[in-house]
């Protein structure tokens, strides 16, 4: 689980380019959006492509996302229980 | 009708341009075929959250536009009007790319979202909080005179007062391989003193972008008046002439009250004959300068071209970099920009001292 | 009330019909033109429709005469079709009389032939001629070329969605000021993989027909389309005697300042621009008799819009619709199919169907037109918004 965790963080960073941010530097519980790393929608439709690509789960509307990446645990919670790979 | 000022100026160009306080006083010399813009700190003015979707055409406006900004002493405006013949190539080509490289399949919105051609003006009126009017041209070579034109009329006839317009474009990595397939780069490096007398088919491309603040009243800062411009979608060269004595006549003036005329000359043996038969004809007691040595060809270069004319007019100095012949008038009052690309959308700017 | 510039001529090629005629006639009689996309080819051909203009690129050369060393994109063809037409239809024959330019508005410009050859641009020396079709501003040159506009303004608009609009605003303008007698303003773009793709992973492609400003909307549908008007000088009318369609009476545009692609909840950018508009024009909001919205039935448009024109009419709301039910979303041609079918409303006193609604949506209580509406119509407003926070709005009339 800590290492889904691990690798959730490092693929957020890459994957939204956030130079100035390290792995170290989110917490687990840390909020994704708003007030918390700053993500907006357009970070969300990335991470679905992301879910998909790369653990197999299809989201068919954007706003599920919302709920998903609330924080890297929530992410990896849903994502241990859904992944097809 | 107001008259219409160039207030600021802002130009990062492959020579150390984004510093308003030289002008051309260090060249930096290439020998290339393709060529990159002087870096200023980008991070020191895009905050990283905003520069971290941002490609390089993006993050050079977007600085361009603040340095104009500051230098006009102004916090908004009422339009921010933007030019760019190819529009913002990275992001295009990384989102085609990767539909025929995935066929079609786990595509992220990023680059689509970026590859629009009015990115660059979005993203600045976002950084700036600004709604006012915000168009972009994407027009070739007269990508930039179009922009210019449109913030003309709109200060003319006061519909606004201070008016942001800018040039950008960026270097796409497929684009320049498939245009030097076609020869419109050119086929061996040359170096700056070399590109004009290379007598090779196509031009050295490069990146770059140049933003103006230019409004219906005259500030401390000002450079220039801007007194007309006008654009042609077609000319033959046997027409040039007569055109840009037509467009002189319009403007009360002739060939010879011209004090310095600047040429888009970018050493393509099959086009450079535009401005040679000009050299030779009407402008041949005129002093004659160009630019695309220093910082290549690309669609919104000629926005260059009066960022030089704005230059010489305020400080009154040719450097001799820049300069065709010799005449070395005393003083500059008026200044003529003459560019076209390929033989098609030429453009006509004319500056007056202020 | 301030005077409008004078609309002679239209001409369109969209989904619903090859020219302003067949235009009207879907328009009138419910006819869609959304199917399944059947000119290029995609794994999400299942997924999507489109409003497609159902002729091959070899049609469109046939019909256009073009010879076969031709490098006009689809864009480019479509874009002459409509603009010969309006030619046609403002009587102008000869282009030279008068100063005459011309302003489109694309955002795929020739990236279909682009995406088609991107790889082989570079091996194979046959498509290579379409290297210089790509940039946006080879289709207006084209289009031009076509035309016999030569030594005069030729110039290009990309700000996505709403480029259309943005031409037929400079249009206008540069008439106003004396700068062109006449003008041919409009836009053309053609389905792409990229834009399909593009959208797609915005999460805002339909799977089934669009249905703007219904509760349960699932999205746009994007289209391919052209269409150009003619705008001449009360000069150019005097001298000719010429019949005036309707009137470019208001136009604005605002920047909404607040995402790369969405609007804000607001419509802070859509309600500048109609105030904008109708300042130019001079009058009253209650002085709007149809609303041709902007109306893209995705979540986030149609939510947005509503709101912003709740702001500027409030209790006194005209008919709306949206007519993208028909067409799918032309991008940045849309404003100019809406701008020739809000002349189309004036001159046959007819508001056209907001197809497809069923359902009103929850946050306010505006029900589009849902059926089509004979009125007495003096002035339509048609919204055009797009990426970059780009909102217009143009306002036609009947009396200039």
């Amino acid at each position: 689980m800590s290492e889904l965790k691990e690798e959730l963080k490092a693929k957020i960073i890459e994957q939204l380019n956030l130079e100035d941010v390290a792995v170290a530097d989110i917490a687990d519980d840390d909020a994704l959006f708003g007030d918390g790393l700053g993500l907006d929608s357009i970070d969300a439709l990335e991470l679905i492509v992301m879910l998909d690509k790369d653990y197999g789960i299809r989201l068919s509307d954007p706003k599920e996302g919302r709920k998903i990446f609330e924080s890297v645990q929530v992410m990896a919670d849903y994502i241990q229980e859904h992944r097809t790979k | 009708m107001k008259k219409v000022y160039i207030n600021s100026i802002a130009s990062i160009s492959p020579q150390k341009t984004f510093d308003n306080t030289i002008f051309l006083d260090e060249i930096i010399d290439y020998n290339d075929t393709v060529i990159f813009v002087q870096d200023p700190d980008y991070k020191q003015y895009i905050p990283p959250a905003a520069a971290r979707r941002m490609a390089k055409g993006i993050k050079m406006g977007v600085v361009a536009s603040k340095i104009a900004m500051d230098e006009a002493g102004i916090e908004t405006v009422d339009a921010i009007i933007t030019g760019t013949g190819m529009g913002c190539m990275i992001d295009s080509e990384k989102f085609v790319s990767a539909i025929i490289d995935n066929n079609e399949q786990y595509l992220t919105p990023t680059s689509f979202i970026q590859s629009t051609h009015n990115t660059v003006a979005g993203q600045i009126a976002l950084g700036m909080e600004c709604k006012a009017y915000n168009f972009t041209y994407v027009h070739s070579a007269i990508s930039f005179e179009a922009a210019l034109l449109d913030a003309k009329m709109q200060l003319e006839n006061a519909e606004a007062t201070h008016i942001l317009v800018g040039g950008v474009e960026e270097l796409g990595e497929h684009t320049t391989k498939v245009h030097r397939v076609i020869n419109h780069i050119k086929p061996e490096a040359v170096t700056i003193s070399e590109v004009l007398n290379s007598k090779t088919k196509g031009a050295v491309f490069s990146e770059g972008t140049n933003f103006f603040v230019i409004s219906n009243q005259r500030r401390e800062s000002c450079y220039a008046e801007l007194v007309a411009i006008e654009t042609f979608n077609t000319l033959q060269k046997d027409r040039v002439s007569e055109a840009i004595e037509a467009f002189l006549k319009e403007n009360n003036l002739k060939a010879d009250d011209i004090d310095v005329v600047v040429f888009g000359n970018n050493g393509d043996v099959d086009f450079d004959g535009f401005y040679n038969q000009l050299s030779k004809g009407i402008f041949s007691k005129t002093q004659q300068v160009f630019y695309k040595h220093l910082v290549g060809e690309n669609n919104t270069v000629s926005a260059f071209g009066v960022w030089l004319a704005s230059k010489i007019l305020k400080t009154q100095s040719i450097a001799e970099i820049v300069k065709i012949n010799k005449i070395n008038p005393s003083k500059i009052k008026t200044v003529l920009c003459y560019n076209q690309y390929r033989g098609q959308n030429h453009s006509l700017v004319l500056l007056k001292k202020c | 009330m301030n005077k409008g510039v004078a609309i002679t001529g239209m001409g369109i090629i969209s989904a619903i019909g090859n020219n302003v005629a067949e235009n009207y006639d879907a328009l009138i009689n419910e006819k869609k033109g959304i199917t399944r996309v059947d000119h290029i080819e995609t794994i999400q051909r299942e997924e999507i429709m489109v409003g497609e203009i159902k002729f091959t690129n070899d049609e469109l050369i046939a019909q256009l005469n073009l010879s076969p060393e031709n490098n006009y994109s689809r864009t480019a063809m479509l874009g002459v079709i409509a603009a010969k037409e309006a030619i046609a239809d403002a009587g102008i024959n000869d282009i030279k009389k008068f100063k005459t330019g011309i302003v489109s508005g694309t955002s795929v410009g020739g990236m279909d032939m682009t995406e088609k050859y991107y790889y082989q641009y570079l091996t194979e020396k046959e498509p290579q001629k379409y290297i210089e079709s790509h940039h946006a501003g080879d289709s207006t040159q084209k289009i031009a070329e076509q035309l016999g506009i030569e030594e005069s303004l030729v110039t290009t608009i990309s700000t996505a969605c709403s480029s259309a609009a943005n031409a037929i605003m400079l249009g206008a303008r540069l008439i106003k000021s004396g700068k062109l007698d006449r003008v041919v303003v409009g836009g053309a773009d053609c389905l792409s993989k990229f834009t399909i793709n593009g959208f797609k992973t915005l999460m805002i492609l339909s799977d089934t027909y669009n249905t703007p400003f219904d509760e349960n909307r699932k999205g746009l549908n994007l289209g391919e389309a052209a269409a150009f008007l003619v705008l001449e000088s009360d000069e150019v009318i005097k001298a000719e005697n010429k019949k005036v369609l309707a009137y470019v009476k208001g136009y604005g545009n605002a920047n909404d300042a607040f995402h790369q692609t969405a609007s804000s909840d607001n419509g802070d950018g859509a309600t500048l621009a109609m105030e904008k508009a109708l300042k130019v024009a001079g009058i009253k909001p209650s002085e709007i008799d149809y609303i041709n919205a902007h109306g893209t039935a995705t979540g986030n448009n149609d939510l947005s819009e509503g709101r912003a024109i709740l702001r500027i009419f409030g209790n006194e709301m005209p008919e709306f619709s949206s007519t993208k039910a028909f067409t799918g979303h032309t991008l940045a041609a849309a404003g100019a199919i809406e701008a020739v079918y809000s002349v189309l409303a004036l001159q046959n006193n007819v508001i056209f169907p907001n197809l497809n609604f069923k359902t009103p949506m929850k946050e306010f209580s505006m029900i589009p037109q849902t059926e089509l509406k004979k009125k007495e119509l003096n002035t339509v407003l048609s919204n055009s918004f797009g990426f970059g926070g780009n909102c217009s709005a143009v306002i036609f009339s009947k009396e200039a």
